[in-house]
């Protein structure tokens, strides 16, 4: 299945591109639309994950011979690591004030 | 005569002490204080009057001196305001009258006043009045004139309102001060108008007798006159509005709310005569520039002598019968300036209206004391409450009834003399002006019976409570006495030797035909106030009944305030205050008020995208780059 | 062939668990959507040859941060409880919004690719490489940027205690200040209103 997959990549460029857009767009409509903060920290996954596929796309496809977009999709992996850990630690606070995790009561940003 | 200075500045400092220490100083000290400055003021008085007249006079002809002149204000090279003193024949004569009445009325105000709240703040404002009082006659330019004549303005203002919780002396403070105040801004107009045309405000130039002064403004034509006629004109409208000339009297009336001593100063022998000193002062210019504006000032006075009179004859409330009598004897003044003549003989009517104004200021203040005498014995201003007082106050009694005889032109009594004079100069001048004006006086002697006989005679005097009216204390006696003592002497001065237009010496000789109609038509009035009021009977009813109309009308003072109020309200409030108001309310502010409530909404609008909602904020910020995007692409 | 039909698979794995993973009613639902989504996306790094990608995605992302979410997901909500979902309107603008940003991006992607290589030559990384360009300080090596992450995630991790963590103190007025701040909030809504 690895041999068959590695030695025969014939797909063109936009598939994949096409695919992590989707992924992308996904995670906007969500980051929009839903009110609960897992939701939406689920939606921002989607758009980092998105993100990683472009990079790794890229690299393949037209860098060959380097290695940036494989670093770059790494240490977005771990930035998204990070990130969901203090977002989780937040979206716990925040349950703890509020009973409920609706993105509604967080509007202290406005002046 | 530098000690001159001191008339001025006692009763300022006298007003300042009392008005600063009110809470401290008791009722007495207060009041005590008060006098004893007064006192000084009138024997400053007295001395600068027997000083001046034994001593200035040159060639037969009164000098005019400045003891004291400082400059205030430098408006131009020529044109400056100064504060100072000015001392002539009209001057000193007004000082003797104003201390005279002034300390009379302090006197009298210690009894009268006796245990009413404010009673410093009484005295302190009676100390402002004889300080601006005694400014605006010895002022030595119009600019003083008109600032102390603003100053006797609000003190009038506030001894009228002195009982400021009753609505009624509010509301006739107000009259008094906005109708004077209305009638000032002409003064003010008339001054501006002539001092930008002779470039001067001092009365020693303006009265030099120099014609060349006004050459620019005799030359300057403006709807039909010259400047300086409507200058002077104007200046006269003022001097109308203080002396409540017709159509201004309607606030003179009512300023009767005040206490009664400050009815008999101000609004009987100072205050509202400073209209007739304002025309004498300026008489050279009147009847050398403009004499058709002195005629008309003759019409004027001889128009509301009447028209007043007429009004005093029906009026019940005694303060306000007397009030009406006083424009009536003012207009007697005007009308006497009007027709007076500048030389010799022909200044008689200047002469005798300058010793009307000596002998009124008396003898008006004498009536207004023993009205004052009359109201606090029986706690009503109302005559038909009144009725047979004659034997239970016989100094009041004797007192008003010397001063009624005066006021209706009995020999010897001071008011025949002046009055006298003032008919024979009317005749002079015209048969037709003489003959209404002796009618004015048959009113005059009428009216003023009638008041005595309603006060003293007629119905017996009763009261509700069983309350026995009494004789006033020796503090407001004594006024009195001393009153009807200068009326009774003060007719045989020889007015003539002080107080002249030219300033020459004028022997007054009686015109023995003139004199006779007078007092035949005294006596007449008299006979039939005395066949009508001093019994009660129905007669004064049945002829009240037979003249409805012509008696309603003048009950109701000819319905002038009426008009006024018309006038004001309908027309000046409703036609052109409130399209301005409105104006101001919708447009203007609008404008303003509209800028902020766009801003206000506009904001309110715009607050939805400061939600603290990320999403929101995500969402715009999506929507702004797709459309930087788009633009990026179409680009 | 063969991998065409594998990458139509994962695609279509990847787009539909996409918008389910954000259309869903339940939370948990969601997240083992996104997990599928996550697995998907290691499989197209695997078609890409990227090994260790795969792998750290598989042990990263499906591994320690669903376990996160999953974890979360347990401690805030109730079983079964639904999720609240935004007004009609703004799920509508937004989907509008998102398709036009796919047609957009999709046009510009279409437009520009083509005109660039499309195929990829498929060479495995060797690990050693990979090993070498991340410790290494060179050009085109990210010991600094390993190192950065590395106290990143320290910093994550304390942080992350320090948020979650609940104070004594604050655990016996956590009701009473709740209880302040809803009133707080109410009172602010009320002036809001009146302005």
């Amino acid at each position: 299945m690895i041999e068959l997959l590695v030695n025969s990549v014939s797909i063109p460029m936009v598939a994949f591109l096409i695919v992590s857009l989707i992924m992308f767009f996904a995670g906007v409509f969500g980051f929009l639309t839903r009110k609960n903060l897992i939701m939406i920290l689920i939606s921002v996954e989607l758009i980092l994950n998105s993100v990683d596929i472009n990079f790794a796309v890229f690299n393949r496809y037209l860098f060959p011979e380097q290695m940036e977009g494989l670093f770059f999709a790494l240490f977005g992996i771990a930035i998204a690591a990070c990130e969901t850990a203090v977002a989780i630690a937040i979206i716990i606070n925040i349950y703890r004030r509020f009973g409920n995790v609706d993105v509604d009561n967080v509007n202290k940003l406005k002046g | 005569m530098e000690y001159t200075i001191y008339i001025l500045l006692l009763p300022l400092f006298t007003f300042i002490f009392i008005g600063l220490l009110s809470n401290k100083l008791s009722h007495k000290t207060a009041g005590i204080i008060g006098t004893i400055s007064l006192t000084i003021i009138t024997i400053l008085s007295y001395m600068t009057a027997f000083e001046y007249f034994t001593t200035q006079k040159i060639n037969g002809v009164y000098q005019t001196i400045v003891p004291f002149n400082q400059l205030w204000l430098n408006l131009g090279a020529n044109l400056h305001i100064d504060l100072g003193i000015m001392l002539d024949p009209i001057s000193v004569m007004m000082l003797i009258v104003v201390s005279t009445v002034s300390l009379m009325v302090h006197i009298y105000s210690l009894g009268y006043m006796k245990g009413e709240v404010g009673f410093q703040r009484y005295y302190s404002f009676l100390s402002l009045f004889t300080f601006s009082m005694l400014g605006l006659v010895v002022a030595t330019n119009i600019f003083q004139m008109y600032i102390f004549w603003e100053l006797v303005g609000v003190s009038s203002y506030l001894l009228i309102g002195f009982y400021y919780t009753k609505p009624e002396a509010v509301a006739a403070s107000k009259k008094a001060f906005i109708v004077t105040r209305f009638a000032d801004l002409f003064f003010l107009i008339g001054i501006l108008i002539l001092s930008f045309f002779t470039q001067t405000f001092d009365f020693g130039i303006l009265m030099s007798g120099d014609g060349s002064i006004f050459n620019s403004a005799i030359g300057t034509t403006f709807i039909g006159g010259s400047v300086l006629t409507w200058a002077m004109a104007l200046i006269f409208v003022g001097g109308a509005g203080k002396s409540a000339m017709f159509p201004f009297h309607i606030w003179l009336p009512d300023a009767m709310e005040g206490p009664t001593p400050v009815s008999a100063l101000i609004h009987a022998a100072t205050m509202v005569v400073a209209g007739v000193f304002l025309v004498a002062r300026l008489f050279p210019i009147y009847i050398g520039f403009t004499p058709e504006v002195l005629h008309g000032i003759a019409y004027v006075g001889a128009f509301t002598a009447m028209f007043s009179a007429i009004i005093a004859i029906v009026q019940t409330d005694i303060k306000r019968v007397l009030a009406f009598s006083t424009i009536s004897q003012i207009g007697f003044m005007m009308v006497a300036l009007g027709v007076s003549g500048y030389e010799g003989h022909e200044g008689l009517g200047y002469m005798s209206s300058m010793f009307h104004l000596f002998t009124h200021a008396m003898f008006k203040a004498l009536l207004f004391l023993g009205a004052g005498s009359i109201i606090h014995a029986v706690h009503s201003n109302e005559m038909n409450q009144m009725g047979g007082l004659r034997k239970y106050m016989p100094i009041t009694h004797l007192t008003f009834l010397i001063a009624c005889l005066s006021i209706s032109g009995i020999p010897p009594f001071s008011g025949f003399f002046s009055k006298d004079e003032i008919l024979t100069a009317t005749f002079n001048f015209s048969n037709g002006l003489g003959i209404w004006m002796t009618v004015v006086a048959f009113l005059t002697a009428f009216y003023m019976f009638r008041l005595y006989y309603n006060i003293f005679w007629g119905k017996e005097y009763k009261s509700e409570n069983g309350h026995i009216p009494h004789e006033s204390p020796i503090s407001m006696t004594f006024p009195l006495i001393f009153l009807a003592a200068v009326t009774l002497v003060s007719g045989f001065i020889p007015f003539g030797k002080f107080v002249t237009a030219d300033r020459a010496e004028y022997i007054i000789h009686l015109d023995w035909t003139v004199a006779t109609i007078s007092i035949s038509v005294a006596i007449i009035a008299i006979l039939l106030a005395t066949a009508l009021y001093r019994k009660p009977s129905n007669i004064p009813s049945k002829i009240v009944s037979k003249t409805k109309g012509l008696y309603k009308a003048a009950y109701h003072r000819f319905y002038i305030d009426e008009i006024y109020l018309f006038i004001t309200k309908s027309v000046i409030f409703k036609g052109i205050s409130q399209p301005f108001a409105w104006f101001d309310r919708h447009i203007i502010d609008g404008a303003m008020n509209g800028l902020a409530w766009i801003t206000n909404w506009t904001s309110l609008k715009i607050r939805g995208f400061q939600s603290g909602q990320v999403q929101w904020y995500a969402y715009v910020f999506l929507l702004g780059t797709l459309l930087i995007t788009i633009l990026a692409i179409a680009i | 062939m063969t991998d065409i039909l594998i990458f139509i698979l994962l695609a279509i794995v990847i787009v539909a668990f996409s918008i389910l993973a954000v259309t869903s009613k339940h939370v948990i639902r969601s997240a083992v959507y996104l997990l599928f989504v996550l697995l998907g996306t290691a499989g197209l790094y695997l078609m890409l040859n990227y090994h260790f990608l795969f792998a750290v995605q598989i042990a990263v992302y499906a591994g320690g941060i669903m376990v996160l979410f999953i974890m979360a997901i347990f401690l805030t909500h109730q079983p079964g409880e639904n999720v609240r979902k935004k007004t009609n309107w703004k799920i509508v603008s937004s989907s509008l919004l998102s398709i036009t940003g796919i047609a957009l991006c999709g046009y510009i992607i279409v437009k520009n690719i083509n005109r660039i290589a499309t195929f990829a030559r498929g060479e495995e990384i060797d690990m050693q490489n990979i090993g070498m360009a991340m410790m290494g300080t060179e050009k085109y090596q990210y010991l600094l940027p390993f190192e950065v992450i590395s106290v990143l995630l320290l910093a994550c991790i304390v942080g992350a205690i320090m948020i979650a963590r609940k104070d004594k103190e604050e655990e016996k007025h956590d009701h009473i200040k709740t209880r302040i701040e809803e009133l707080k909030d109410k009172s602010e809504n009320n002036k809001e209103n009146k302005i």
